[in-house]
């Protein structure tokens, strides 16, 4: 052992003088670095003669005698993080910080204003006031304590089912209605089926249809904050059907290597429309995935909101302080229904959903918390639920009133200036209509802005 | 025509005579004896651009490390390190979506496909997550991104490395689409691409890299663009218009010469730019000659040479003394087997025999059909 230990000991004293690579070869994390220099990491790994490892490209790799497969799951599946038990109880065996009462306080406001939120738009759809709309119900945790924990630096890539998130950060009511009716004052200009918020001023990415392609988009916006050296991370949601998607594998492997500072956040709820996670994937869940890319992941408790604020607030502490990706996955239950074009009872038993909706209510359990502390009671309760019910009838009622996009809103932002063949178009559809206006319907404005 | 005549003297051994006789051919133009490979004419605007922004960064496979794998980023991980040149790992969805949403933050990539035929595997980021953004987001965010590679077809790679996608991503709303032809354009769209706001498929072709081609002075300046959208008439004519892009400007220039021998005056566009289409430049040429030939690598159907063919029957019918004659490659995958690529892309004769049809100097299609 000795010879083969000079013999390698020369052998990377040649390639440090011969490449000039010392430098290289010291810091392993120096991207860029030589294949050449990466296959003779000899600094910690001196321990193996040449008959007991190998250095293989990526590192020193012990031999073993003995034929054994890796099981193709744990005898016991990843434990998952909870702050409070059943029936919201802090758990005396966790050692968390409490939050103070005031955020306390407005994790539950929002958490019942997303929730009423969820059910006056689903009614308002169902009327046939709106074409299409998503529930939370069941997540209102995850949308609300998640956001809670990061500030409002942090960049928002969500899929479709994390609005609250964006309502934490001061979304109005008035604007989900005005996306809904994509009205005039809809900032998405009229441009998108309902669900699909964007906010650049909440830093909340435009929520767009394809799964997953959010997850390798948040590292390359990652990769952006990360060249500015900004004290800020990228979260990203997706839900536990999303993860087969292709973009999900690339995402995680690619931040790995580029080591950059987002959050991957996966609300495994149970369901992917009608297929169920037993159908989705064979693996423990998605936690388990993160070592598979070298990226350090936690399970956690969806319907507790002091778990859920707690991992988050750590993750975002190590990907920021650490610039690496962190996964986080957490555990709970869709509620409702996969939108207003499902009806989830075709697939699943009603005793399921009922199971879920009065025993392991998120919000409930947080309730008994914030009661126990005296920081909550009945009066605040009503007082509260009336308020919100009277801003969302409000809303929707300036909403659906008000004016549709402008003829302009066709035409604009296809390129970041018009192009001549587009203006011509709207003068021409302008004109058109002008002439024709029993064949157009109204409440728009027509004038050409050009 | 200029680029032929070059190339053919080169072959000839001229020397000092040369420029002399450039000077004359080139007529207003800056005179200059420098002649630049489209490989070296990618190569320095990628350079120029990313030491004049340092938002501007390269992402594909093999860029860094291996300079590249038809070596166009040759030289710039040395230059600009491994935060600007990134040698991805083998996904294109994945390095395509990094760089949307490196965009969406307003940084500027620059992602490489070793060849186009590899964009379908990100297909779905390129339309949907660039193209459309700043539709969608009304305004809110734009993709300032290039997707560059070779285009088309090669030599001798068959089904699956040989398919031009000029018609596909130029249906697209939202994107725009270049296909530089000589050194010159090379370098002038690619610094335009580069700094355009809204995302660009830039259509390289692997056989013109190493094709040399003059550049004039004001080309090789580093604040040097062309506009986008706009065709070049490459030669001009008044008996044919023969519209094309990419490598098949060279075969038309070279049909352009055996057709003057035999009294065929043709005037040759070179698109520069799918899309915008330049309409207005084709429209009017084809009311100068009333006679239209178009000319693609690509598949025939719901190619570049029927929407162009339809803009001239929109624009210009009445100018028309002939039906619009389109050659397209065969509508078939490409073969791998010398004699039949030959024979499933369109060659110079082929491009000769069509505007000696459409001159009535011999029987139509239709005739023999």
């Amino acid at each position: 052992m000795a010879t083969w230990f000079l013999k390698s000991r020369s052998v990377l004293q040649c390639v440090k003088t011969r490449a000039g690579l010392h430098q290289i070869i010291c810091n392993r994390s120096l991207k860029g670095a030589s294949l050449h220099s990466k296959a003779l990491q000899l600094e910690d790994d001196l321990d193996y003669s040449e008959n007991e490892a190998w250095y293989f490209p990526g590192g020193a790799v012990p031999f073993t005698s003995k034929i054994n497969f890796i099981a193709d799951s744990s005898e016991e599946r990843i434990h998952c993080y909870r702050v409070l038990d059943n029936s919201g109880h802090h758990m005396l065996s966790n050692t968390s910080k409490l939050i103070s009462k005031e955020l306390a306080v407005q994790l539950y406001s929002s958490m019942v204003t997303l929730q009423m939120m969820d059910t006056v738009f689903n009614e308002v759809q169902r009327q046939g006031r709106t074409s299409f709309y998503m529930t939370s119900h069941g997540e209102e945790a995850i949308n609300i304590a998640s956001a809670a924990a990061l500030s409002n630096e942090d960049i928002i890539l969500p899929q479709y089912r994390e609005h609250g998130v964006l309502l934490w950060r001061g979304f109005s009511l008035q604007e989900f209605a005005n996306q809904l009716f994509a009205n005039k004052a809809d900032k998405g200009k009229g441009r998108q089926m309902p669900m699909h918020y964007g906010s650049n001023k909440h830093n909340y990415i435009t929520v767009s249809s394809p799964l997953g392609t959010q997850i390798p988009q948040a590292v390359g916006v990652a990769y952006s904050l990360k060249m500015e050296k900004k004290d800020a991370c990228v979260v990203t949601y997706f839900g536990d059907g999303t993860t087969s998607e292709g973009d999900f594998h690339a995402g995680l492997n690619f931040a790995a290597v580029l080591e950059v500072p987002v959050i991957f956040f996966c609300r495994n709820n149970g369901w992917a429309i009608s297929t169920p996670v037993t159908e989705q994937f064979r693996s423990d869940g998605i936690a388990v995935k993160g070592r598979a890319y070298g990226i350090p992941s936690i399970r956690v408790d969806g319907n507790d909101a002091l778990a859920i604020y707690d991992a988050m607030q750590e993750a975002r502490k190590i990907a920021i302080k650490e610039q690496k990706p962190i996964l986080i996955e957490a555990l709970t239950y869709r509620v409702g229904h996969h939108s207003t074009s499902d009806d989830s009872t075709k697939y699943r038993a009603r005793e399921e959903i009922e199971q879920w909706k009065a025993d392991r209510n998120p919000i409930s359990r947080y309730r008994n918390w914030i009661e126990g502390n005296g920081w909550w009671n009945e009066e605040q309760e009503s007082t509260l639920r009336g308020s919100v019910r009277k801003q969302l009838m409000n809303a929707i009622g300036v909403a659906e009133k008000a004016e549709r996009p402008a003829l302009t809103d066709l035409f604009a932002d296809v390129y970041h200036d018009m192009p001549t063949n587009l203006q011509e178009q709207e003068r021409s559809l302008t004109e058109t209509i002008r002439k024709h206006p029993q064949d157009f319907p109204s409440g728009f404005a027509v004038a050409s802005q050009i | 025509m200029w680029g032929i005549v070059s190339r053919t003297a080169v072959n000839r051994g001229f020397s000092v005579s040369k420029s002399q006789f450039r000077c004359l051919v080139q007529g207003a133009r800056n005179f200059s004896s420098k002649e630049m490979t489209v490989r070296d004419a990618l190569n320095s605007a990628l350079d120029e651009e990313m030491s004049a922004d340092p938002k501007v960064f390269i992402m594909g496979e093999e860029v860094g490390e291996y300079q590249g794998a038809y070596k166009i980023t040759k030289g710039l991980l040395d230059k600009y390190g491994p935060e600007r040149v990134i040698d991805t790992p083998i996904t294109e969805a994945g390095f395509t979506g990094i760089a949307v949403g490196a965009a969406y933050h307003s940084l500027k990539p620059v992602v490489e496909f070793m060849t186009f035929n590899f964009s379908m595997q990100a297909i779905d980021h390129i339309i949907n997550s660039a193209a459309k953004s700043n539709y969608m987001s009304a305004g809110q965010i734009s993709v300032p991104i290039v997707f560059r590679g070779p285009n088309g077809a090669a030599a001798g790679v068959g089904a699956q490395h040989s398919q031009c996608y000029a018609a596909w991503f130029g249906a697209c709303p939202g994107l725009k689409v270049l296909a530089p032809y000589s050194s010159e354009d090379a370098r002038g769209l690619l610094k335009a691409a580069i700094r355009d706001p809204d995302p660009v498929v830039f259509l390289e072709n692997e056989l013109l890299y190493g094709e040399s081609f003059p550049v004039s002075a004001e080309a090789l300046d580093s604040s040097f663009c062309l506009p986008i959208g706009k065709a070049k008439i490459e030669r001009e004519g008044k008996d044919v218009t023969i519209v094309t892009f990419s490598k098949m400007v060279g075969f038309a220039l070279k049909a352009a010469e055996i057709l003057e021998k035999e009294g065929i005056s043709a005037e040759i566009i070179n698109l520069r730019s799918i899309r915008p289409l330049d309409r207005a430049t084709i429209n009017s040429s084809v009311r100068k000659t009333n006679r239209l030939v178009t000319v693609e690598e690509g598949f025939p159907q719901h190619g570049v040479g029927a929407e162009i063919c339809a803009s001239v029957v929109e624009e210009s019918f009445e100018y028309l003394d002939a039906p619009v004659e389109r050659i397209a490659g065969a509508d078939v995958c490409m073969p791998y087997a010398a004699n039949l690529e030959r024979l499933a892309v369109p060659q110079i004769e082929d491009i000769v025999r069509a505007a000696k049809r459409i001159c009535f100097r011999s029987t139509s299609m239709a005739a023999t059909g």
